[in-house]
């Protein structure tokens, strides 16, 4: 497959965090690519990087076979990015909005596209309306929008559903799956893993590096280790009662339930059902669970923070 | 260039629907204007004054008369003794009192020195400094009326120093300080308002946006700036409307020559504005640093308010470093004097190096940080 974005052990600082460290990545043409990691990972940072708008440390990366600090000017016609928070003129309404990123784009004709654009996103009935009087949701419409009308190559989305109600959450996840039909390769960041299960390839960001990076069954099919969900209560006493019994290696509370992550090796799984049997907890359900990416994702976190 | 052109266009737009930044714009040229131009008067008169004669003769009423006569002061009230003289001061009901002695006729007539006691409310400084200045000049004229009708030789030759004051012959201070009102403007404009605007588009997180589309910096501060220029150009010819058809200033020297200094005087707070929101992280930030930092010192410190020759001389030094200053000189020079570019040459000079030399390393700055 043909790679698209190719970095090479390229590092980012901040005074003395180490924001970016050593980072190898690769994205290959036509796919929706998610990086996905708690706040403070270094996913912004990354993507500001590779966006052209901090300068990296040390390392390297290319856009489309173009070096990224000496061709700056060349990967910016053909990248879309959307920064974290909205960020367009509220005191213009959407059609100058749009017309005005046209225009600084050198895009001549963007009448037709306008149009097709909006329409896409749902907001066409708002063309006259001041951005800053849009709703969460389509205020990150419009901005979709701005950041696609010179027809970029590639789109880097920067938490792009972070504080966005659900309904339009998913309009917005039915836009961008759209857009990769008509070929153009995104990068998306998230904290949401529910999100991170809709792409194509995801990457665990941490503290700076990526932990792990491949296809989400993939990635479920590498892990080892057994899932078993406990629904029971009073659970912060199940919680504490399992966390003393070592050959347990990991256990998250989910709401009313808690998952135990464990190694049939060491433990099988009629043992912790004895386990939570001969004590006096109310158990309501006991199953093995197939992992999700979060909970390998913590296991992850977890392992690198012991370490 | 026409992505200048769309970047001012949009600059426009943003700023028409700007309620907030449009109102400095256009009002505060006006407000200013009639603010400095009636409230803030250094003018002195109808200064209040109480007497006590202990003479009452046709000499001393007749110094009275001359006082009041003079248009500079009223007589409030008479006295008969000297404490109810001094609760009248005291109690801010007069703030100049004039004490006659007695057998002031009488040593009149037989030509000896008359000592008289003026005694001014000293916590007005600006008020009493004024009006002994207005009692001198009565009093030696009383002098040499004296003189004339007596016809009494002059026995000891007398300098007699007469002071005239040229371009502003009143000394009104609106003709002072509507010049003045220019230049603040312009700060206000160019300064403050130029670096809230930069300011504005990082906070809002558009600038980001901004650096991944093609623009080259230089187009961006070019975008930036220009309405500025515009804007501060209208502010001039507002002013200057307003000073002649409403405050009757005429203009003494070219127009032509005002607009081109100006943009000499642009040129360093389009620097500062942009040196100022390259060190500042919101719009509050950046009018509190240039308002406390830039134009107050400028004020103070550049002859706009307080006399330049009055200052210790430290202060006199720093003076030198402000732009202002030079600005001052050559709008005042323009506008009441009517000087030509050969008087103004120097300043015009070091006005440039100023503005040239902050200009570009604010450019540097700018583009150093967007990269």
């Amino acid at each position: 497959m043909e790679k698209v974005i190719e970095i090479r052990n390229l590092s980012k600082n901040f005074k003395d965090i180490n924001a970016v460290n050593e980072l190898d990545m690769e994205v290959f043409k036509d796919e929706m690519f998610c990086l996905v990691g708690p706040d403070g990972a270094g996913k912004t940072t990354l993507v500001r990087v590779l966006c052209g708008i901090l300068k990296p440390d040390s390392g390297c990366f290319s856009i489309f076979g173009l070096d990224g600090r000496k061709d700056r000017n060349k990967i910016k016609r053909r990248i879309g990015y959307l920064s974290q928070k909205f960020s367009l003129y509220g005191d213009l309404t959407i059609d100058e909005n749009i017309s005005f990123f046209a225009k600084v784009h050198n895009v001549k004709e963007f009448k037709d596209e306008k149009d097709v654009l909006l329409e896409k996103m749902g907001i066409e009935k708002f063309g006259n309306r001041l951005a800053e009087r849009l709703s969460g949701g389509m205020k990150k419409k419009l901005a979709l929008a701005c950041t696609l009308i010179h027809s970029p190559d590639i789109l880097f989305l920067d938490e792009p559903t972070t504080g966005v109600d659900p309904v339009s959450r998913r309009e917005f996840w039915e836009i961008l799956a759209d857009l990769k039909r008509e070929g153009i390769t995104i990068l998306i960041t998230t904290p949401y893993m529910d999100e991170a299960e809709r792409c194509d390839r995801v990457a665990f960001m941490y503290n700076g590096s990526i932990l792990s990076c491949d296809y989400p069954h993939i990635i479920k099919e590498k892990f080892d280790k057994r899932i078993m969900e406990v629904v029971c209560s009073p659970i912060r006493e199940v919680y504490k009662y399992m966390e003393t019994i070592e050959k347990i290696e990991s256990i998250h509370i989910f709401g009313d339930r808690l998952h135990l992550v464990f190694d049939e090796v060491k433990i099988s799984v009629q043992e912790i059902k004895e386990e939570l049997i001969k004590r006096d907890f109310n158990i309501y359900n006991i199953r093995l669970i197939s992992p999700s990416l979060e909970n390998i994702f913590i296991m992850k976190m977890e392992k690198r923070t012991g370490e | 260039m026409k992505k200048i052109r769309y970047l001012i266009k949009k600059e426009f737009l943003q700023l028409i629907r700007d309620k907030k930044l449009l109102l400095p714009i256009f009002l505060a040229p006006i407000l200013q204007l009639i603010l400095l131009g009636y409230a803030v008067t250094f003018d002195v008169k109808n200064i209040s004054f109480s007497v006590y004669d202990m003479d009452n003769s046709y000499s001393s009423r007749e110094l009275i008369s001359d006082f009041t006569s003079s248009g500079y002061f009223v007589m409030k009230s008479k006295m008969d003794n000297y404490d109810e003289l001094e609760q009248n001061i005291q109690k801010n009901k007069v703030s100049m009192g004039l004490v006659i002695p007695v057998n002031f006729e009488k040593n009149i007539k037989t030509g000896k020195t008359i000592p008289l006691q003026l005694i001014v409310d000293g916590s007005d400084a600006n008020t009493s400094t004024i009006g002994l200045a207005y009692a001198k000049g009565v009093i030696s004229k009383f002098n040499q009326n004296l003189l004339k009708e007596k016809k009494l030789p002059l026995k000891v030759s007398k300098i007699n120093a007469e002071f005239r004051s040229w371009y502003n012959p009143e000394l009104k201070s609106k003709y002072f300080m509507i010049p003045g009102v220019l230049c603040l403007l312009l700060m206000l404009v160019t300064m403050i308002l130029t670096s809230m605007v930069i300011v504005k588009e990082k906070e809002i997180g558009t600038m980001e946006q901004l650096i991944v589309t093609p623009i080259k910096p230089v187009q961006l501060i070019a975008g930036k700036l220009i309405p500025f220029i515009i804007i501060g150009f209208i502010d001039i010819n507002l002013v200057l409307f307003v000073s002649y058809f409403w405050f009757g200033i005429p203009i003494k020297g070219s127009i032509i020559l005002l607009f081109v200094l100006s943009g000499t005087f642009i040129l360093t707070t389009l620097g500062l504005g942009l040196f100022i929101s390259t060190i500042s992280k919101t719009q509050q930030q950046a009018m509190m640093t240039a308002a406390f930092f830039f134009m107050l010192p400028f004020m103070y410190l550049s002859g706009f308010i307080f006399p330049i020759e009055n200052m210790p001389k430290i202060l006199q030094y720093i003076t030198h470093l402000i732009p202002l200053k030079y600005f001052l000189i050559i709008i005042r020079g323009i506008f009441l004097k009517g000087n030509g570019f050969n008087l103004l040459w120097d300043e015009f000079i070091i006005l440039l190096l100023f503005g040239i030399g902050i200009f570009t390393i604010s450019v540097l700055r700018f583009r150093k940080r967007l990269e």
